[in-house]
């Protein structure tokens, strides 16, 4: 069984750590990150950039783009994608698409800061 | 992080929005401040035993407030007639309740906070200091060192600065629309300030004041997390990121000022550059652009070329023609002439900034880019002049120190053998 490992902190927080702090704990993330590497069970890793970069689709007919992370708790996080695009635009693109597929609900699109592919095969 | 870390950040972050409310409440800022600082002393004690609250905003609000209206109850009872329903209205436990759940005033509270900070009799230091103190809770001694001043001195200007601040009418109605984007501007635009403080700084001065920029940064995010559908805000913010991540590479170990197209791009901080031109992408798809936004999208042109032949300066002339329209100023033109000289070489930059010699008589800046262009074209005795004058107005040594590696060049050009004119 894959599972999803979802990261919640005070952004406020992580965002006030010195660029020494950041890395120290970047540093002990590697080593068990690296663990779980070496045993081929470790997926995709990524670090997303701060929620004021966020944009939010909902999916709505027409779907309604609102500027912002997704801030209703009457729904909940049901999966993600990951996809390349050379900017916000078609990253909207791609979220109509999948939208237009999938009605209801909403897409919070967040670039992402850094990933590693990770080792999994699948 | 020590245990109580956490403390200090929640207190920190909730500080904006908890003075805001208890602003709000008081309408004065003295007993607003003092509420605030009322309550942080309880949260010292209480949370290490009770943990974080939920919203400790509202933790705040409410007990710095209850701890206000006990001492004003308790001076009361030494005057010969209280006047109860003056604070009646104010001590309901039920409003208490409301105020958690209710977070619709939070954003103007945090406005008309910093909006009060930038009265426009106040001069431009007076409205910074007074927002590093109030809005963001910096020290005395904290501000008054990032301003290279005494701290007695930074104290009496900000005494000062609040007493004309009370003097004013603070705006305590919900403001309208018109209103509002008129305060948000006027916010914006001393964010702005409070960033170039500490952006102008010398390489000796650097470090010290850092934090400035820092704190502009952590403002510009506070104000785009309430106003999350202004571009010029997310442009605001993406400009600050953009310029503050080439900070580890504008000074050399001497602290001497390093030219952007001599920066080493590996110290450059990726990171903010990623937070800053997702933003600057995000604010370009509501088609309503402003002076931010431009700056923004300058900086971010410089930021994506890997090397300084690969910056795309055709771009950045169009850019600073659109600001020369928004908000003409020589500085802007002398901005742009630089941009001119990249893609239609010096003759051409120099015949734009000619007509700005009388309004930038005494800017450092006017008399080194235009020594720049005259030593590209080989005019190298009107260079020298030029360059000369730069000296006599430079602001800071590191600026002096820069233009004499020019005339230094200069003189080594001019010796008979080994001119090395052509290779700039």
């Amino acid at each position: 069984m894959l599972y999803a490992i979802l990261c919640y902190h005070d952004e406020d927080t992580v965002g006030s750590w010195t660029k020494e702090q950041d890395a120290a704990v970047m540093k002990k993330l590697a080593v068990v990150q690296g663990g779980l590497t070496k045993q081929g069970r470790l997926g995709p890793v990524a670090r997303l950039l701060p929620t004021t970069s966020a944009t939010t689709l909902r999916k709505d007919d027409p779907p309604l783009v609102i500027d912002g992370p997704y801030a209703e708790t009457k729904e909940q996080l049901l999966g993600f994608y990951i996809v390349d695009c050379n900017n916000l635009d078609e990253a909207l693109d791609v979220a109509r698409d999948l939208g237009a597929a999938n009605p209801g609900g909403a897409y919070e699109i967040r670039p992402v800061g850094m990933m590693t592919p990770g080792s999994l095969k699948t | 992080m020590t245990d109580t870390a956490w403390i200090d950040t929640a207190l920190t972050s909730a500080r904006p929005q908890a003075v805001g409310a208890l602003l709000r409440y008081f309408r004065n800022l003295d007993t607003a401040e003092e509420a605030f600082q009322n309550a942080c002393l309880r949260a010292l004690k209480s949370w290490p035993q009770n943990g974080p609250p939920r919203d400790p905003a509202a933790w705040l609000i409410m007990v710095g407030r209850n701890v206000a209206i006990d001492d004003i109850r308790r001076s009361r009872k030494q005057e010969p007639l209280p006047e109860d329903e003056a604070i009646s209205d104010l001590d309901d436990a039920a409003e208490a309740l409301a105020e958690r759940l209710d977070g619709s005033h939070y954003r103007d509270d945090i406005l008309r906070l910093l909006f009060i900070c930038c009265h426009p009799e106040l001069p431009a230091t007076q409205q910074i200091a007074l927002a590093l103190r109030i809005v963001s809770g910096l020290t005395v001694k904290q501000i008054a060192r990032a301003f290279l001043v005494t701290e007695a001195a930074m104290e009496q200007r900000i005494t000062r600065a609040k007493a004309r601040v009370a003097d004013a009418d603070v705006p305590f109605e919900t403001p309208g629309a018109v209103e509002r984007a008129e305060r948000l501007s006027a916010v914006a635009a001393m964010i702005y300030l409070i960033f170039n403080e500490g952006y102008s700084a010398s390489g000796d001065t650097a470090e010290i004041r850092s934090p400035l920029c820092e704190e502009a940064i952590r403002l510009a995010r506070l104000l785009l997390r309430l106003f999350q559908s202004e571009p010029e805000i997310m442009g605001l913010t993406a400009l600050l990121l953009l310029q503050h991540a080439r900070a580890a590479a504008r000074f050399d170990a001497e602290g001497a000022f390093v030219l952007l197209d001599d920066q080493d791009r590996s110290l450059w901080n990726q990171k903010m550059i990623a937070e800053g031109l997702a933003l600057i992408d995000k604010a370009m798809r509501h088609r309503r652009s402003g002076p931010y936004q431009i700056q923004a999208a300058i900086a971010a042109l410089h930021a994506r070329a890997a090397r300084p032949e690969d910056t795309d300066w055709t771009q950045i002339d169009l850019l600073y023609g659109a600001l020369e329209i928004m908000q003409p100023s020589p500085v802007v033109t002398l901005n742009r002439a630089v941009a001119v000289s990249k893609v239609r070489g010096a003759e051409a930059a120099l015949e734009l900034i000619e007509p700005l010699g009388q309004r930038l008589s005494s800017y450092f800046h006017f008399f080194g880019v235009r020594g720049a262009f005259l030593m590209q074209l080989g005019r190298n005795d009107e260079a020298r002049v030029a360059f000369d004058r730069a000296i006599a107005l430079a602001n800071t040594s590191a600026e002096a120190a820069h233009i004499r590696m020019h005339l230094d060049r200069l003189m080594r050009d001019s010796q008979p053998h080994g001119s090395e004119i052509s290779k700039k």
